[in-house]
């Protein structure tokens, strides 16, 4: 086990690095897009409403290996070239916004309507009393579950192994099936991802409990 | 027009649809064996038993955080390496019913901690021991908490086993591949017929379950 | 039984995981040809993306190629005239753990016999001797190897197989992309990923052959010579595959299966691929 290490260690690590720079480069468009669809979802617009809908039931039922593959050979032969580490981020990006969609609208509904009147008979407009009054206060509800959508984006970031995204899993995956040391190198890659993923689930779990 | 045609011919749409066969075929074993393993799981975490509950808490939080791609990798192209061997179909199922137990557990444990606890001081007060209190009390208010987080976890497992085209289990992803690794005129509409298969099947799930969801309110 | 299977396998996984030590395996392998014999079937890991090799005949869920039928013709003689050969699909990566797991008796998959794999499998005698070429759009400017020796040129290989580490030696300024199989590697290439693919020559005449826009180019720049791989110990098996070869080679079978699949292939030499 060491052996993998001190021998593959700069793979690794170029893997490691990857793997945390796509999934937070994922993490930040998706609370973009997703708050944003969230927000569709609330606003007293029908249309908006059912786009916002679409746009999630759709995310959220493809398997993110057949999105993530899509952005990669497909949109390449009628659009632009994206190379893996690109493809599979956007994949990420679109799938994970969905999900945070759902989280945050659960947040804003949370938020007790009064809050919104009150605003607009304070003389706020619908969209300032979302933005100052209730966005705020919903976000403090939906920080540990935001916290475990991170922790499944670093997870899922793995898939970039698929479409040579040159993260943790690709370079692993590559040492593995040189040396043939799979059982090795496939627990250094675990340890790894453990590195990032476990202390951030326990951070979760303090703050879920600090909060509630 | 007609290269839709062609991609869409019986044959290959017949080769599909076994695939997705397999795909519900994984889907529904592993639903059924993480479903038991993940309650069991989730209860002796919830108990508190000295020392067992601590150690299977560390496990489902070692597997939690991995990358399931991993798991299966390590099962299937890692676990030979100490004896342990198995073909395709079984390692995915293995990797999936690990990987989904301790995500399940974790629901479990979490939907039971939200019942008050005032209910199980009040179902003990009436004469009920720890366990009856557990099982008629506790348990059914908790499931009925549980139903949104275990439909979405079952949606994703559900989606989830397309990572098993990576050992050559010849499921729904795996088949769209041969079939446009042949004739890459077929990209685009096995793309497609990738996305509406897949959707289906889930969306029809989450349908299933939020009819569910009503009736039991 | 397969439920069953899983459920028992878990408790061992979870605690497999924990100790997380590598002890090294047991060999348990039974004798593979007695094994065969008994069943009267010969358990062959093959190819089922690769045009002229192994590919899938998806209106019959078979697979079809040159590996195919050699693995046909040696399991009759090794096994007897009613012997059958039952094939799965294995790719370059998953072949040897396959093997290994015991869940196939021999690979005949496109496999170089290289000495590093040599230590954990074993090998027959040669039975196709291809090269490593590259496969490019018609019209690109690159002709052979050197030309991909540049920054900014990118290569698609795939995972496991011996051209992604030649080529790391024959162009080491060139990017390599490893991909999971040819299918994804070639709609990579379609896809503008890379500026060539790289692989053995039979494989990429295969796929120059059903799609005309993309040609093989520069010629072999290495040696792949194909061998049939059985798990270590095996020796009875491989013996047996060896003697069937070697009579195949002799009756004129060898040669007309080589002419059944290639022969109608443009710029590929059969007296080559021959070679022993």
């Amino acid at each position: 086990m060491i052996n993998v290490f001190t021998q593959h260690w700069q793979e690794l690590l170029v893997g490691f690095g990857n793997t945390l720079l796509c999934s937070v480069i994922a993490l930040f468009f998706s609370l973009i897009i997703g708050s944003t669809f969230a927000i569709f979802e609330v606003l007293p617009y029908k249309l908006l409403h059912i786009i916002g809908r679409i746009y999630i039931e759709v995310f959220r039922n493809i398997p993110l290996l057949v999105i993530g593959m899509f952005f990669y050979i497909v949109v390449p032969q009628f659009i632009v070239t994206l190379d893996g580490f690109t493809a599979g981020t956007i994949g990420l990006t679109l799938y994970t916004s969905s999900f945070i969609a759902e989280t945050v609208r659960a947040g804003i509904q949370a938020v007790d309507d009064g809050q919104m009147e009150g605003a607009r008979a304070n003389g706020l407009t619908f969209m300032q009393a979302m933005w100052h009054i209730i966005l705020p206060q919903a976000f403090r509800y939906v920080i540990p579950p935001l916290g475990n959508q991170f922790i499944n984006l670093v997870k899922n970031s793995s898939v970039l192994a698929f479409v040579a995204g040159f993260d943790l899993m690709y370079q692993g995956d590559t040492i593995a099936s040189t040396t043939f040391d799979t059982f090795n190198t496939y627990i250094v890659v675990g340890i790894l991802y453990l590195i990032i993923t476990l202390p951030l689930s326990y951070y979760m779990r303090y703050l879920e409990k600090k909060l509630a | 027009m007609s290269s839709l045609a062609e991609a869409y011919s019986w044959i290959n749409l017949r080769y599909l649809l076994q695939g997705l066969l397999v795909t519900i075929e994984v889907s529904v074993i592993s639903i059924i064996l993480s479903f038991i393993l993940g309650s069991i799981l989730g209860i002796i975490r919830y108990i508190r038993f000295p020392f067992v509950s601590a150690i299977v808490g560390f496990i489902i939080d070692l597997i939690r955080n991995l990358p399931l791609l991993l798991l299966l990798f390590f099962t299937y192209f890692g676990l030979p390496q100490v004896g342990i061997k198995m073909d395709p179909l079984t390692a995915a199922i293995a990797a999936m019913t690990v990987f989904e137990s301790a995500m399940i557990a974790e629901i479990v444990r979490s939907g039971i901690q939200a019942v008050d606890l005032g209910q199980m001081e009040g179902a003990r007060s009436v004469g009920m021991t720890y366990w009856q209190g557990l099982r008629v009390i506790v348990l059914p208010q908790a499931m009925k908490k549980m139903i949104p987080p275990l439909v979405s976890q079952f949606i994703s497992l559900i989606k989830d086993t397309s990572l098993a085209t990576i050992i050559v289990l010849p499921e729904l992803l795996y088949r769209a591949q041969i079939i446009y690794g042949q004739n890459t005129r077929y990209m685009v509409p096995m793309f497609i017929a990738l996305a509406v298969m897949y959707f289906v099947v889930c969306y029809a799930l989450s349908l299933v379950a939020s009819g569910l969801e009503r009736r039991t309110n | 039984m397969k439920k069953l299977k899983a459920l028992l396998v878990l408790t061992g996984m979870l605690l497999l995981t924990l100790t997380l030590s590598a002890c090294s395996a047991e060999s348990t392998q039974q004798n593979a040809l007695k094994r065969s014999q008994a069943n009267n079937t010969l358990t062959w890991g093959v190819k089922a993306d690769t045009r002229l090799f192994g590919l899938m005949d998806i209106k019959s869920g078979t697979i079809k190629g040159f590996d195919i039928d050699m693995g046909k013709e040696i399991t009759k003689r090794v096994l007897g005239k009613k012997g059958h050969a039952k094939f799965v699909q294995v790719t370059s990566k998953t072949r040897i753990p396959l093997l290994k797991n015991g869940n196939i008796d021999a690979i005949i998959a496109t496999m170089t016999i290289t000495p590093d794999r040599a230590k954990v499998v074993d090998f027959s005698k040669v039975y196709f001797a291809a090269g490593q070429s590259l496969l490019v759009k018609k019209g690109s400017p690159i002709k052979d190897v050197r030309d991909l020796n540049k920054d900014g040129m990118t290569v698609l290989a795939v995972k496991g197989s011996t051209s992604a580490v030649n080529i790391q030696k024959y162009a080491p300024k060139a990017k390599v992309l490893e991909l999971e199989d040819y299918a994804q590697a070639f709609t990579a290439l379609k896809s503008g990923q890379g500026d060539a693919m790289t692989t053995d020559n039979g494989i990429l005449f295969g796929i120059a052959s059903e799609n005309p826009s993309y040609h093989v180019v520069g010629g072999a720049f290495t040696n792949e010579p194909y061998g049939i791989a059985v798990d270590k110990q095996q020796t009875q098996l491989k013996n047996k595959i060896d003697q069937a070869i070697a009579e195949m080679r002799k009756d004129g079978t060898y040669e007309h299966l080589l002419q059944k699949w290639f022969g109608g292939i443009a710029g590929f030499d059969l007296k080559e691929a021959s070679q022993q």
